[in-house]
């Protein structure tokens, strides 16, 4: 049985979301949660445009890992020290 | 305890729903009644040989009008829940003047890497947004794709020169001035064509060239500034909030 190479790579795209989501809700420094976070995404854009969805994937990548990590930065340098 | 135990029961019931998704999914092999709709008739009805868009813009429209209402909404609120906050420290600066002068050094600059690196790229990328939402209605993206390209553009300026100063007044102008168009066409497609925010109220044109699909790229270019700007206008509000003592 041989598995086609574009399944195989949706797999392993997919199990890095996998991942880097289960760091970003692990992972005690927020700093590397938040950058997790966004590679989860960076991810999952990949993911959209293997599966065929390159419009979607250009929001993902900008907004889900640009945009939103940027924020979430902002937001930690504001809080800091509070956790 | 009993907090645990509802954590373990929602934990449980989410399992049995996703397994259930995951057990029955099976693969479409032929399009929806109104896919097959929209895949025959799309292209010769309103000339978009991007389908994807031709749906968003025109079929959907509406919804799209929601989502740009809904960005705008979070936009707002952002703006009203920082400028509050900033208030109240002004305050607190005027009490604690010595702190705000420990603690001056927030804004380091940028790496020459980085700053140099933006000189480059920022015109580049601004350009690369327009692109994409010039050509929504012929390749991949559109309005919000480029709307979000272009505040990755903001995003590289605001990192590179974070004393760089943004204009508030050319923001709300350029977005209040672009949603408004939006709903002008919209409108004008009510009363010239066959609907609200039908495309039809410009002459097709040539199929594929860059002006065609009648309305699609006008409407496409004023999502695209006012995603661009209100995202901008978010990313610079939650760095100026940043010049306060932390």
């Amino acid at each position: 049985m041989t598995v086609p190479v574009i399944t195989l790579l949706t797999i392993l795209l997919c199990s890095g979301i996998l991942i880097s989501g289960l760091l970003a809700v692990t992972l005690n420094n927020l700093l590397s949660a938040v950058i997790s976070a966004g590679l989860a995404s960076l991810f999952a854009s990949v993911v959209y445009v293997v599966l065929a969805a390159p419009d979607v994937a250009m929001t993902e990548a900008s907004i889900g890992s640009g945009l939103t990590t940027m924020i979430f930065l902002y937001a930690i340098r504001k809080t800091r020290g509070e956790d | 305890m009993i907090k645990r135990l509802f954590i373990l029961m929602m934990l449980a019931v989410m399992a049995v729903i996703f397994l259930n998704l995951a057990g029955n999914y099976r693969e479409n092999t032929e399009l929806s009644r109104l896919g097959h709709y929209y895949a025959e008739n799309g292209p010769q009805e309103l000339g978009a040989p991007n389908l994807v868009t031709a749906v968003v813009v025109t079929y959907r429209g509406l919804d799209t009008l929601g989502e740009v209402t809904v960005l705008f909404i979070s936009a707002a609120g952002v703006g009203l829940l920082l400028r509050r906050t900033r208030r109240k420290q002004d305050d607190e600066d005027l009490e604690q003047g010595d702190r705000a002068e420990e603690t001056a050094g927030v804004h380091k600059p940028a790496s020459e890497i980085v700053e140099t690196a933006t000189e480059l790229l920022l015109p580049m990328v601004i350009l690369f947004g327009i692109y994409v939402f010039l050509n929504g209605h012929l390749s991949p993206g559109g309005g919000f794709q480029g709307g979000a390209i272009i505040a990755s553009g903001t995003m590289f300026l605001l990192l590179a020169l974070p004393e760089s100063h943004i204009s508030r007044l050319m923001i709300a102008v350029i977005e209040s001035l672009s949603g408004f168009s939006y709903v002008v066409v919209g409108v004008l497609g009510v009363l010239l064509a066959g609907g609200f925010l039908d495309n039809r109220i410009i002459d097709p044109g040539t199929y594929g060239a860059l002006f065609s699909a009648g309305a699609i790229p006008l409407i496409y270019v004023f999502v695209g500034l006012k995603v661009g700007f209100e995202l901008s206008a978010v990313l610079d509000r939650f760095r100026k909030e940043d010049t306060g003592p932390l």
